[in-house]
């Protein structure tokens, strides 16, 4: 039977950041948009503590404890630019949103 | 091996799901099989606490923020077709660096360092703490603050101008 080692938590880390990536690209619903950032966070989360077990090394659990209450933070708050956008313009597509971009 | 490739498996699998579902409803529920298969692997890698934190946090917490927000506005489904061109031609050149980054990095990465495990006291909750409280006590406070400011900022912008929120129906 083949060992899981770290390289096996990096590649899975790494496909969740893929898919992610191009969640945030490719769908205009802006729930949607949010989610995927929380997948890259994810997988960034993996990336840490796949590390912190190699080296031994208990910083990079510190790291993800910081990423977890960091991603809690900009979740409340997209999801509260989400509620005013939504108020502003009845629908949570983001395509209409360009105002800002010149 | 086998736990591991098949929480591999459900989380991949159940990402795709999220991005790709029109109904985010659908979305947020196989977000929360993405977020319980890693922290599954949290447990395979010696963070117990992780995976615990992961649960409570995101599952319990972050996720049912989305799901409430998503009842709330009663979002629907996302119309097929529509959208940018240049918006999809933007995602597909974007999953096509990953892949060959990850093919490159297949090629790079033979030869590569097998894990040592943590012992059991490295492990236990005790380490953890002593680090998060002294080492590293100053970026801690600052996440609180962080967190308080976060939530001025949601009940800023979710409440509407000017009047109270016991006043709309939404």
């Amino acid at each position: 039977m083949l060992e899981v080692g770290t390289t096996h938590y990096l590649v899975l880390s790494f496909l969740l950041f893929a898919i992610g990536v191009v969640g945030i690209l490719a769908r205009r619903n802006m729930i949607t948009v949010l989610m995927s950032i929380e997948l890259v966070l994810n997988s960034v989360n993996i990336n840490f503590i796949a590390f912190s077990y190699q080296l031994g090394d208990l910083t990079g659990q510190i790291f993800a404890i910081f990423t977890i209450a960091v991603a809690a933070g900009e979740a409340a708050v997209g999801l509260g630019i989400l509620l005013a956008l939504y108020r502003l313009r009845e629908t949570t597509q983001l395509d209409g949103a360009t105002e800002m971009s010149g | 091996m086998a736990v591991f490739a098949l929480f591999a498996f459900l989380a991949v699998a159940s990402a795709m799901v999220v991005v790709t579902h029109r109904n985010p409803v659908y979305s947020v529920m196989s977000l929360v099989v993405t977020l319980i298969s890693l922290a599954v692997m949290f447990v395979l890698l010696g963070a117990p606490f992780l995976a615990a934190l992961q649960v409570l946090v995101y599952t319990g917490a972050i996720l049912v923020l989305f799901l409430f927000v998503i009842m709330l506005l009663n979002i629907e489904r996302e119309a097929p077709g529509g959208g940018h061109k240049l918006q999809k031609l933007g995602a597909a050149l974007a999953a096509l660096v990953f892949a060959g980054l990850l093919a490159t990095w297949f090629v790079a990465a033979q030869g590569a360092v097998e894990p040592v495990p943590l012992d059991a006291e490295a492990v236990a909750l005790v380490p953890l703490a002593r680090h998060l409280f002294s080492t590293y006590l100053l970026p801690f406070e600052i996440v609180g603050v962080l967190l308080l400011a976060a939530v001025i900022a949601a009940t800023a912008l979710a409440r509407r101008g000017g009047t109270s929120v016991g006043e709309d129906e939404a």
